[in-house]
């Protein structure tokens, strides 16, 4: 019989789900924004290939001489953000989820094997993992991008006071540059992980909003499943309790 | 989640679309109370056209500033070779032409009633010790300009011809630009009451005869024909933040 697996513990899943609405909020005052002053193009030499952004996208998305209430609301959920982003890095290190996320040594070469694969260009599985080597440096990537973002929106909101700061970001112009860049990378990222969730199918994604899925291997048909839920925390105290056992039964063996 | 043992075995298939639903259910919940807190945030009275609820986070954000201020720290400086003409963007309250010798900058002292307690030509202003600076312009639109700046510390002319008020308004000659500057921004050595920019006496267009400068602010908050400086116990109004901005706008 399957069993069920934790995926997903449940301060992640919030947090998740939180960023979506907090990272969109910041996506869209920023646009808000940057309308007053849209000057970022794609360029080669001289030839404009694609101009950030078309007129019909602020019409059409409503973004028009918003300018005022896009700084308030980006100022309002800028908090939401770095605090929701400082809560998962600090979780992810305390409980020690960042063992499946932070990728190794090891990584870049497994990474190349899931592109490849995911391409259909080589038949070699992808270990089946947590994260594989791929989604270890897309979701450590991104938290990164997250920092990135906060510093060079600090550099932009007070740079006089962080003085320092912008100017390690290369100057005020610099890093208003690399805040947007940072933001075409979220939607980048935004675009890759949603087409690699549809694929993974209906119950990877369930699983990032309830925490668990079914396993894929049939485990010994005799296997008596004391709980239906198998937690870590489970696992863990087994051991502990174990590990009692055997400090217990060391005491009790008499010194020679 | 829970881990207490069950008695009877349980199809993990049923069991989990069961989890599952009551998972989305939560979460549904959620994404109703969340999105009900945002279009609350959004349709909220309005206090100086931004959303009352907003408002209230701007002067949090400004009580965070400027708990962080540090009157020493500046704004950066640049070589001169850098310095260009900046945009011509705010036309409100401006002269297309200006006598400079009849030219009056008139001091309001604090109270209720705006009262004229001296009326300084420009001479007053340049007889004030004269100081240069090549500092970043940062419009509140996004662009920015380095530029050359020469005129006297408003410090200095607080000092001279002021009063200790925790606020300082100026206006154009005709009151239909205003702008309100907290004490410790107008005391900042790099507040400067401009008179030439780039190397030459400013145009009408950038602020003939005088105008302010404030490296600390985004540049709505510099003042072109400052016709009025008024020393206030209340925060001065100011154009920009009757009209949904923040009205420190501190950098």
């Amino acid at each position: 019989m399957r069993h069920l697996e934790h995926k997903h513990p449940r301060p992640i899943r919030w947090m998740h789900w939180l960023n979506v609405v907090l990272l969109s909020g910041m996506i869209w005052s920023g646009l808000l924004i940057y309308w007053a002053n849209d000057v970022y193009n794609v360029r080669v030499g001289r030839r404009v290939l694609f101009h950030f952004f078309p007129d019909w996208f602020y019409t059409g998305l409503g973004l028009n001489a918003r300018l005022a209430e896009g700084m308030a609301w980006h100022f309002f959920f800028m908090w939401g953000f770095a605090l929701n982003g400082l809560a998962y890095v600090g979780y992810t290190l305390i409980s020690g989820e960042w063992r499946h996320l932070v990728p190794t040594r090891k990584s870049f070469r497994e990474a190349w094997v899931v592109v490849l694969h995911d391409l259909h260009l080589s038949k070699v599985e992808p270990p089946k993992r947590k994260f594989n080597a791929a989604q270890q440096f897309a979701y450590t990537g991104v938290i990164l991008m997250g920092g990135g973002s906060l510093l060079t929106g600090l550099a932009i909101y007070k740079p006089v006071q962080f003085a320092w700061l912008t100017n390690a970001l290369g100057g005020y112009e610099w890093a208003r540059l690399e805040h947007f860049a940072l933001t075409v990378g979220y939607v980048l990222f935004f675009l890759m992980h949603i087409t690699q969730v549809i694929r993974s199918g209906w119950s990877n994604f369930a699983a990032m909003v309830c925490g668990y899925e079914l396993s894929a291997e049939v485990p010994q048909p005799m296997t008596v499943v004391r709980s239906p839920v198998v937690s870590q925390e489970t696992h863990l105290e087994q051991k502990v309790a174990e590990d009692a056992k055997v400090e217990e039964a060391a005491e009790l063996t008499p010194a020679k | 989640m829970s881990t207490t043992p069950v008695t009877s075995p349980v199809d993990p298939e049923q069991q989990l679309r069961q989890m599952t639903r009551r998972s989305f259910a939560t979460g549904g919940i959620a994404a109703l109370v969340g999105t009900t807190g945002l279009w609350w945030l959004k349709s909220a009275k309005l206090d100086d056209g931004i959303s009352w609820p907003l408002r209230k986070v701007l002067q949090f954000n400004e009580r965070v500033s400027q708990a962080y201020f540090g009157p020493d720290r500046l704004a950066p400086t640049f070589d001169i070779s850098r310095a260009r003409e900046p945009r011509v963007n705010g036309q409100i309250g401006l002269k297309k032409s200006v006598d400079l010798a009849r030219w009056r900058i008139d001091v309001l002292s604090p109270g209720e009633k705006l009262v004229v307690e001296r009326s300084l030509p420009m001479g007053a202003i340049h007889d004030l010790p004269r100081f240069e600076m090549v500092t970043e312009f940062k419009c509140v639109e996004g662009w920015s300009q380095v530029v050359q700046w020469a005129g006297a510390r408003l410090s200095d002319f607080i000092e001279k011809y002021g009063h200790e008020t925790p606020f300082i308004g100026l206006t154009t000659p005709d009151r239909k630009y205003y702008v309100g500057l907290d004490r410790a921004s107008a005391m900042h050595s790099q507040s400067l009451l401009a008179y030439e920019m780039n190397g030459e006496p400013l145009t009408p267009g950038h602020g003939a005869p005088l105008r302010l400068v404030c490296p600390l602010k985004y540049g709505v908050k510099s003042i072109k024909q400052i016709g009025a400086i008024q020393f206030a116990n209340h925060r001065p109004a100011d154009y920009w933040a009757e009209r949904g901005y923040d009205w420190y706008l501190g950098h």
